[in-house]
């Protein structure tokens, strides 16, 4: 039988590549550019069954997505910028608690109301930090409609494993933008759940790491109880100040990713081996390196893409050794030069970092990349 | 009493956090003989608070207990309520966490009348943080951010609760500890958003800025400025001045959230 095909927008992919991953719940706050995300999951949840809810503000929206989570089912929010700010203190909630849910943020210009409806993709920084404290930061960043349903059914995956908050962060242009897009069949794509307690009621503990880094997540209303809080906890749930514990639950919280990167972390490498120029992009801005790097082949200039797909944890190790080869980077992307500081970051100086950094709302194009590219020596 | 409170306590979670002379326990053992009158099943059950003295509550309970953030426990608790409508859902915090940070959660979840009761511990202050002023703090009263006396006018928590849509609203005192249960259980017992305010005390951060010489007066003061809704009837303008009203202000049946989203879900499935 022919695969089911359509042509959609990033966002109306996000919607559908939750529900193939068994998504159940939404609460969401509207905020363009990311509003169709809700509507599609207002259409189809209540058809299987899920449940939506359009909560009073972003903040709501994410507390009713935790308690959802808690509830025992997988759950979904979208917002964009200003929302995502609103939603951070609660992120931090479900780091700590570890509580897993998928957050779609569609990247606009910021900060504060900026472009509504512009691009950008600033708001990379704010996945990682901007949440208070020490805490893991997965984030994902999608570059066509297909790749947003897979990615988002990905989010999941990573959500309920590591149990804890997943963000993907399409930018606007990836968002809105319509393609063709291939649904998987059913089973075709993995699709994990979070792992249900083995013991029984009496003796569960939600943070008891017999179980190894990611201890087994009860539900309410599953006949376990037990007790969750935005403090510092004990495995039994319970808040401490003990020094010992604390330290070495927030080190654990961070290591569920840390000592996971090769498993969470993903991008793709496009004429890398024999580089001398490389251009890393992601999101709607790879799509006009790639166009740069193959004119620039053709114009003899060994240049090629590297394109994470996994912007949390960010692929360090593997650029770090790119860059031993390498004449330099290039940095393009809507943001004031993001980005171009974490490839820094990583690459101990190795190579320059030349940066095309656009906030005026518009894409970086194919040939302001090229110029830059011809410009390393 | 005869009540066996141990049944309803976690092991080992006591002494609580609580000042002596602190409104909030009596409010806790209330609760217990509402949920124990009520026959609610500790693994149906969720409590959800804020932060806050009164929102440590839930963890000395031997529930599916959940201390959410400052001000979201009614957000949190809308989260766990769609997916479980089945769960009982119990919320509990104080004046400053419910109708401040947290206003917009409240009359919210007063608005959409799903099925939950809202257990509001008036204290009219921040006891957690070391008495600064809240919503609830009448004019004129000092507070450690209100040294000249608060220029702020307070909420009426229960008629902020009626007029945002809340279908079961009732106001009990911690002085009155025999009555709290019967509130509480009712509130329980009724479908839709149920909010009980409960007059207290922090003899802490509110008495003793306030001329209170000690919890006694603070109790009596709770005895002498409030009148059951049943007396006022009977009672002149005159003598009602000055009087906080208690017992069940408001009732109403009005059609539930959850059950008015289960009818959305039959709706979507036959125009599939
Ligand atoms: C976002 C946020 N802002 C501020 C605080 C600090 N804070 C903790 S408890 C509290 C006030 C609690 O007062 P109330 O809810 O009236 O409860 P009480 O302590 O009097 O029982 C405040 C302001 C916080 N924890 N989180
Ligand atoms: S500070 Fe006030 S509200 Fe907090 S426990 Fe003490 S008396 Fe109660």
């Amino acid at each position: 039988m022919a695969k089911k095909v359509a042509f959609l927008q990033g966002n109306e992919a996000a919607a559908h590549g939750a529900l193939y991953a068994g998504c159940k719940f939404f609460a969401g706050y509207p905020i363009t550019p990311s509003t169709e995300v809700a509507e599609v999951m207002s259409i189809e949840l209540p058809k299987i069954g899920g449940k939506f809810i359009q909560m009073e503000d972003e903040i709501g929206a994410m507390a009713a997505l935790l308690g959802g989570s808690l509830a025992g089912v997988k759950a979904l929010t979208s917002t964009s910028g200003p929302g995502l700010s609103l939603k951070q203190e609660l992120i931090g909630y479900g780091c700590i608690a570890e509580i897993p849910c998928v957050i779609v943020n569609v990247m606009r210009g910021g900060p504060s109301t900026g472009m509504p409806t512009g691009p950008s993709q600033s708001d990379i920084m704010c996945a990682k930090w901007g949440t208070h404290g020490d805490h893991p930061a997965i984030c994902l960043v999608p570059a066509s409609v297909q790749e947003v349903f897979e990615e988002t059914v990905r989010a999941f995956n990573l959500a309920e494993k590591y149990r804890t908050p997943v963000m993907i962060m399409p930018d606007e242009i990836v968002a809105h933008m319509r393609e063709r897009i291939v649904f998987p069949e059913p089973g075709e794509l993995e699709v994990i759940d979070r792992t249900a307690p083995s013991v029984t009621p009496d003796k569960y503990k939600p943070y008891d790491t017999s179980f190894g880094d990611v201890p087994p997540l009860a539900a309410f209303g599953s006949g376990y109880k037990f007790h969750v809080t935005g403090l510092n906890k004990m495995q039994d749930g319970f808040p401490t100040t003990k020094a010992e514990i604390v330290q070495a639950e927030e080190e654990r919280q961070v290591r569920k990713v840390e000592a996971n990167k090769a498993d969470i972390m993903k991008w793709e490498e496009y004429q890398i081996d024999d580089a001398d120029v490389v251009v890393v992009a992601y999101g709607s801005t790879s799509r006009s390196a790639r166009f740069a790097v193959d004119e620039a082949r053709r114009a003899g200039i060994k240049a090629g893409l590297f394109r994470p797909i996994t912007f949390w944890p960010f692929p360090e190790e593997r650029l770090l050794e790119i860059s031993k080869k390498v004449k330099g980077f290039i940095s393009p992307e809507m943001s004031l030069g993001m980005c171009a500081g974490v490839i820094k970051g990583c690459i101990e100086g190795n190579a320059p970092v030349l940066g095309i950094f656009r906030v005026d709302g518009e894409p970086v194009n194919p040939g302001q990349i090229l110029d830059k590219i011809k410009e390393v020596k | 009493m005869a009540y066996d409170y141990e049944k309803y306590i976690r092991p080992g979670k006591l002494p609580h956090i609580w000042c002596p002379g602190c409104g909030h326990g009596i409010v806790m053992k209330g609760l217990i003989r509402a949920i124990d009158t009520c026959g609610l099943k500790k693994e149906e059950t969720a409590i959800v608070s804020g932060i806050g003295c009164a929102s440590r509550l839930p963890g000395y309970l031997d529930f599916c207990t959940l201390h959410t953030a400052h001000g979201r426990a009614a957000a949190f608790a809308t989260g766990v309520k769609m997916v479980r409508p089945e769960m009982n859902v119990i919320l509990v915090g104080g004046d400053g966490d419910g109708t401040a940070i947290g206003g917009n959660h409240f009359i919210h979840a007063c608005r959409r009348n799903i099925d939950m009761t809202y257990i509001i511990m008036n204290n009219k202050i921040y006891g957690m943080t070391g008495g600064q002023f809240s919503p609830a703090t009448p004019t004129g009263d000092k507070a450690s951010t209100t040294p000249y006396g608060n220029p702020d006018p307070a909420f009426d928590i229960a008629k902020l609760a009626i007029g945002a849509g809340a279908t079961f609203v009732a106001r009990g005192t911690a002085f009155h500890a025999n009555q709290i249960d019967k509130l509480i259980a009712e509130a329980i017992q009724h479908k839709g958003f149920s909010v009980v305010e409960i007059l207290d005390d922090c003899p802490t951060t509110y008495g003793r800025r306030n001329k209170f010489k000690s919890v006694i007066e603070m109790m009596n003061y709770l005895k002498e400025s409030t009148v059951p809704v049943k007396a006022a009837e009977k009672m002149s303008p005159e003598q009602l001045k000055g009087k906080v009203l208690t017992g069940v202000l408001y009732k109403e049946d009005k059609p539930e959230y959850t059950e008015e989203y289960a009818k959305v879900i039959a709706r979507a499935q036959a125009a599939k």
